[in-house]
């Protein structure tokens, strides 16, 4: 039985398809890189999943258990996280205290209102992960001043606070430099690693999906249009026109080189 | 170790309160009653505030446990100050989970204008309400003290006594609050909902909590204020300007610390009581003016001071 798994998931919005008839099948400790243009689905897809969205036709499963109708608070619970293409973060308070909030509410869904949020064990764990994500020289600094790739990792790092089985990373360098992806790549996907969470991420940039990807799938207009090995999803006609392929529409017009095609 | 410490520290503060009282002349020690009646209600603002929530409706709680006292004393009898606070807190605290199911799911000036309205109804009832004295309202019972009924200078004494053992017990238990898990997620929820919700805490929950626990202060508030002026009235306990007091006592106190409510509210009512008795036309203006000489140079409120000071040692 897959770990989780969508079935002929839609959505509507009037008129609009968002989603049309998406069926995928995650298995434990995969890490699918998520591809396509802009609009084609992607954040729509996770959303749908995270209970965000409720989805026009489908199912959504996660082990056996059809996760479709629940809150995202219980689909939190049930052991799926994600992180946000804008990171939704604790902005007025430090980046510890931002996680020490996130370990604080994960031990339990009876939150205490009289012991301390400051436990040494909570401390503890906020250090580590502090250490894990390489954010030491910002931990006593307020959040909304830090820069954006910062900010990126502690939403990664709070959404992994819950121990999840599934996370969800939406863009997880989108508005940061490209001299600083790989570097941040390389902490994130270290992190997760080692906790044997099951990774789906959404990327725009090839080079980092066919570094990180164990399994690449590509959206285009709602649909999922290829789904296998990075290799094979990449050299995809299909993929390759209506994914990659999108530069190459664009040399006619413009004064774009299409040297990555 | 903790806990004794904790005991140590509500015992000091609470005999320090008590010596005052002793050594203040009566009337002073009356006013320092009312101010520390509305310092509860305000610090269960600051519990709002702090979560980026304004309520112009804490004068709705506020009248509730002014009225229930009221009420009991002239319906039931009861005189016995323990039991009178207990249940008008207790009513309070119900009224607001109650009104608080609504109000959870508001925010902004939306929160504000709801809670407005809210106690804007009970207002508009009492008003109607001929068997409780209508717009006049009614004298309340006086206290007794397990039994124990003291006169004048005495009684208010003893009014004191009780006022300051609850104010040390609430802002000993909204410290401890504050410094916990749930306490921490006032700066969270103003932030980012999102985020909140996404760690598998419902945001209108953990929200509704916080207008029960300011709903419980503010019905304490209401309380000893019926007690130390031995009457109530819906325009001295329900109407607007009266939950607007709370929230201007707010920006004069600053959210810094759960002492600075009490500050704030004993700065407000010295500074009233001597512009009503100096200049008794303009003393609205003298109160206005103070609050914006405080929005201008201590933006945080008066305990900003508190916090300057400490920076500079």
């Amino acid at each position: 039985m897959a770990l989780l798994e969508a079935k002929g998931l839609t959505k509507t919005f009037g008129s609009v398809t968002a989603a049309n008839d998406i069926s995928v099948s995650i298995e434990e400790r995969e890490v699918i890189g998520v591809i396509g243009a802009n609009g084609a689905g992607k954040t729509t897809f996770v959303n749908m999943v995270t209970g965000y969205l409720k989805p026009s036709a489908g199912a959504i499963l996660y082990q056996g258990e059809d996760i479709t109708p629940l809150s995202p608070r219980e689909i939190t619970w049930r052991g799926i996280c994600r992180s946000f293409q804008v990171p939704q973060v604790f902005s007025s308070i430090s980046l510890s205290d931002n996680l020490l909030i996130a370990l604080g509410v994960a031990e339990g869904e009876r939150i205490p209102f009289w012991r301390p949020l400051r436990q040494p064990h909570l401390q503890y764990a906020a250090d580590e992960i502090i250490a894990r994500y390489e954010l030491e020289q910002y931990r006593g600094q307020l959040v909304g001043l830090l820069p954006q790739g910062v900010r990126k990792l502690l939403d990664i790092a709070m959404a992994m606070a819950h121990r999840p089985r599934v996370i969800l990373l939406d863009e997880p360098t989108s508005g940061v430099s490209v001299q600083e992806k790989f570097g941040i790549m390389d902490v994130v996907m270290g992190a997760l690693h080692d906790t044997g969470v099951t990774v789906l991420f959404i990327e725009h940039d090839m080079e980092i999906i066919a570094r990180f990807g164990s399994r690449v799938v590509a959206f285009a207009e709602g649909t999922i249009i290829a789904d296998g090995s990075p290799q094979q999803v990449l050299d995809d006609p299909q993929v390759r026109r209506h994914v990659i392929g999108e530069t190459l529409h664009r040399v006619p017009h413009g004064e774009e080189g299409a040297s990555d095609a | 170790m903790r806990a004794d410490r904790s005991l140590l520290r509500v015992l000091v503060a609470f005999a320090l309160l008590a010596a005052v009282g002793f050594a203040l002349p009566d009337w002073a020690a009356f006013l320092l009653t009312l101010a520390l009646a509305k310092g509860l209600v305000v610090l269960g603002l600051l519990v709002l505030w702090r979560t980026g929530l304004v309520s112009f409706g804490q004068a709705l709680f506020y009248g509730t446990g002014g009225y229930a006292v009221g009420m009991l004393g002239l319906y039931l009898g009861v005189s016995d100050i323990v039991l009178l606070t207990v249940v008008a807190t207790v009513l309070a605290a119900a009224v607001a989970a109650l009104v608080g199911l609504l109000l959870a799911r508001y925010r902004d000036i939306f929160f504000a204008m709801l809670s407005l309205a809210f106690s804007m109804i009970l207002y508009g009832i009492l008003v109607k309400t001929e068997a409780l004295g209508s717009t006049d309202g009614f004298n309340v019972i006086q206290p007794t003290f397990f039994g124990y009924a003291p006169e004048g200078a005495t009684m208010r004494l003893c009014i004191y006594l009780w006022t300051a053992l609850l104010v040390v017990l609430a802002a000993f238990g909204v410290q401890r609050y504050l410094t916990s898990t749930m306490g921490n997620l006032a700066a969270a929820i103003r932030d980012n909902e999102i985020r909140v919700e996404y760690l598998g805490v419902s945001v209108v929950r953990v929200v509704w909590v916080k207008v029960i626990i300011a709903g419980a202060l503010a019905g304490a508030g209401g309380a000893i204020t019926a007690f130390a002026v031995g009457h109530v009235d819906p325009d001295a306990m329900t109407y607007w300007t009266v939950s607007g007091e709370f929230v201007f006592v707010t920006i004069l106190s600053g959210t810094g610390n759960v002492i600075a409510p009490f500050v704030g509210a004993l700065l407000f009512e010295l500074i009233r009581s001597f512009a009503i008795q100096y200049s008794p036309y303009t003393w609205q203006m003298v109160l206005g003016t103070s609050l914006l000489l405080i929005i201008l140079f201590l933006p945080n409120g008066l305990w900003s001071l508190v916090t300057r000071l400490g920076k500079q040692e």
